[in-house]
């Protein structure tokens, strides 16, 4: 199977004077269709790991490989570009553009990438709000739509391009236990549908053993790789 | 639509009282820009237009005659005393003056050149005498020089024989109008009978009162002048190169060349502390205008670091960043400049209809030129760049994993 990511010896250190190492050499990889999680106590470095996963840090050592590209010797503007093409986000709090309508921040990546927006990318992200069950609400403001809703127009932009990877940083920790477990379920059949590899981070032990694979992250090292007990359900 | 124009904008209808706060800010700012340069710019075309109404751009006459000691050096055994007394001017004409008239037209920047002939004399009705300055001209040269044919009030210009035309002051004063006999006498004892054909009114009163144009030919043998003239007088196209060109004609010809800029000295320096006023207010109006629009900006940053970071998390760079936030300036530039070119404007033209004299005639002559406008509109826009590049480039240069974090 195709790897969407691989890392390899991946050590990040904070600070000059003091210096704090936070990843400790991680190895790990992602296949294409794979629906992994990434688990870990608060302060294990998820967030740092999450970071570099995203392209939005670099590693002080160690080797980011992302839809087949070595991340680390990329310049900025190199990494811009594959954070656009191969990359999409999901995260706690939703981060939606709240100035812009559900169809209009559904279609952001794809004007992003284009540099303009154009009416096609409209109807493709009208199409991409359908999938997710929200259709007919692609005019509505983002302030208009609940918590769940909000969520879902979320992996509605993150989907919209078909990246080869979806990182998703806690997508279901602010909603409550039905709509989450309906949240879940979405980006699953995403994943499965479109052969998207996702890396689900959770506090939620349940969720994750309903991953196809469990990478658990103790200070700053990966202690245990396992398949999901419920892997599927 | 470009990406980073659609997300600005959209970034502007969503902070729409706060947009519509700082354009008009702008816009007060553009306004008082506009109706103070058109208030400026007006009172000093007027004043400059009333000076230059009766003033040649540059005058050209024969060099005054100097005294000159008959002992000026030292010898060995001696030092010689000298007092030099400088000598009374006489009114002399210009020598070979077709030849400088010819050497003045071919020259660069001057419009147009006419000889005159000018010296004192009494305009005599019955026991009545007053002083007055008699100028004789070649009408259609003069005309060029100094527009006289359209401020004639009453009959016409002068054509030749024994015709005058006169100020509306001295008329009045001697009971003169178009059709009255005028007798002038000069300092050399000479008289003659002119027949008033015109009235003119050239917004000086000085003027008005003194003025007494003749055809040259009765000038010149009035004055004792007979195919002399004693002036050439010059117009250019712009009469702020007058120092200039008369310096150049000066050297051309050999006369003594003085511009209105020299004889309105004082006037000049009076329209240039008013400018430098009007400037330095247009200054500090940009400044405030500067760090109202960053102010908003800047805020505007701090308010959508986490948008800015999944900005960037979904591919923005930071190039693109700095535009949205650059266009963002540029477009509150724009609106405060569409709504302060149409306040100032009002606001002047307003102005200009309230304040009036007796007769309805504006007291503020008010400039309201399509160029004021665009430069004002220009100086809007640029400041909105220039306010929004400091926020551009904070916006630039968040780092965005802690953008996204960020609470």
């Amino acid at each position: 199977m195709t790897e969407v990511l691989r890392l390899e010896g991946v050590i990040k250190e904070f600070g000059d004077e003091v210096v704090t190492r936070v990843l400790h050499g991680v190895d790990m990889s992602v296949h294409a269709g794979e629906f992994a999680a990434l688990v870990g106590p608060s302060g294990s470095g998820k967030s740092t790991l999450l970071n570099i996963l995203g392209l939005l840090d670099r590693p002080t050592a160690g080797s980011v490989q992302v839809a087949g590209k070595e991340s680390t010797e990329l310049d900025e503007d190199a990494r811009t570009a594959l954070r656009g093409e191969a990359l999409g986000f999901v995260f706690q709090f939703h981060h939606l553009i709240s100035a812009l309508t559900a169809a209009q921040n559904v279609m952001l990546p794809l004007g992003i990438n284009a540099g303009r927006m154009r009416p096609e990318q409209r109807a493709q992200a009208i199409e991409a709000l359908a999938e997710v069950g929200l259709g007919d609400r692609g005019d509505d403001l983002i302030t208009k739509l609940s918590g769940g809703q909000q969520q879902r127009v979320a992996i509605a932009r993150a989907l919209i391009k078909r990246p080869p990877l979806l990182l998703a940083d806690e997508p279901t920790g602010n909603l409550d236990t039905e709509t989450a477990d309906d949240v879940f379920r979405l980006m699953r059949a995403k994943s499965r549908e479109s052969g998207i590899a996702c890396l689900f981070v959770t506090h939620d032990p349940a969720l994750a053993e309903r991953c196809d694979r469990i990478f658990k992250l103790v200070d700053g090292r990966i202690v245990d790789v396992r398949p999901g007990a419920n892997a599927g359900s | 639509m470009p990406t980073t124009l659609f997300l600005a904008l959209s970034f502007i209808r969503e902070g729409r009282a706060q947009s519509m706060l700082i354009s008009a800010a702008v816009g007060v700012g553009v306004a008082v820009i506009v109706f103070l340069s058109a208030l400026i710019g007006g009172l000093q075309q007027d004043l400059i237009a009333k000076t230059l109404g009766s003033q040649a751009h540059i005058a050209l006459s024969r060099p005054e005659e100097e005294a000159r000691p008959l002992f000026a050096s030292r010898t060995a055994d001696s030092i010689v005393l000298t007092n030099v007394e400088r000598a009374a001017q006489r009114q002399r004409g210009i020598s070979g003056w077709t030849r400088a008239l010819d050497d003045v037209e071919q020259a660069a920047g001057v419009e147009a050149c006419s000889p005159i002939v000018s010296g004192p004399g009494f305009a005599v009705r019955g026991t009545v005498s007053k002083s007055i300055s008699l100028i004789g001209i070649d009408p259609a040269r003069y005309d060029r020089v100094i527009d006289v044919q359209s401020r004639i009030t009453a009959g016409r210009m002068v054509r030749g024989g024994a015709e005058a035309a006169i100020g509306v002051e001295l008329a009045e004063s001697l009971g003169l109008d178009v059709g009255s006999k005028l007798r002038v006498q000069t300092a050399g004892g000479r008289t003659e009978l002119f027949s008033v054909v015109g009235l003119f009114d050239l917004g000086n009163r000085d003027v008005n009162e003194r003025w007494v144009l003749t055809p040259m030919r009765a000038g010149q043998t009035l004055l004792d002048q007979v195919g002399a003239v004693t002036r050439l007088e010059v117009r250019l196209p712009d009469p702020f190169e007058a120092n200039d060109v008369a310096a150049a004609l000066a050297a051309r010809t050999g006369l003594e060349a003085e511009s209105w800029m020299q004889t309105n000295a004082q006037l000049l320096a009076a329209l240039r502390s008013q400018s430098s006023s009007s400037t330095m207010i247009q200054v500090f109006v940009v400044l405030s205008v500067t760090i109202g629009i960053a102010s908003v900006l800047v805020v505007s940053v701090v308010q959508k670091r986490r948008q800015i970071g999944i900005l960037r998390a979904m591919g923005s760079s930071r190039g693109d960043i700095a535009r949205i936030f650059l266009i963002q300036g540029g477009l509150l530039g724009v609106l405060g400049s569409l709504f302060g070119v149409a306040l100032g404007a009002g606001v002047a033209t307003l102005f200009q209809a309230m304040a009036v004299d007796d007769l309805g005639k504006p007291l503020f002559p008010i400039v309201l030129e399509a160029r004021l406008m665009l430069t004002a509109a220009l100086v809007a826009i640029t400041t909105g760049l220039i306010a929004a590049a400091l926020p551009a480039l904070r916006a630039a240069k968040l780092d965005p994993a802690d953008a996204i974090r960020h609470d």
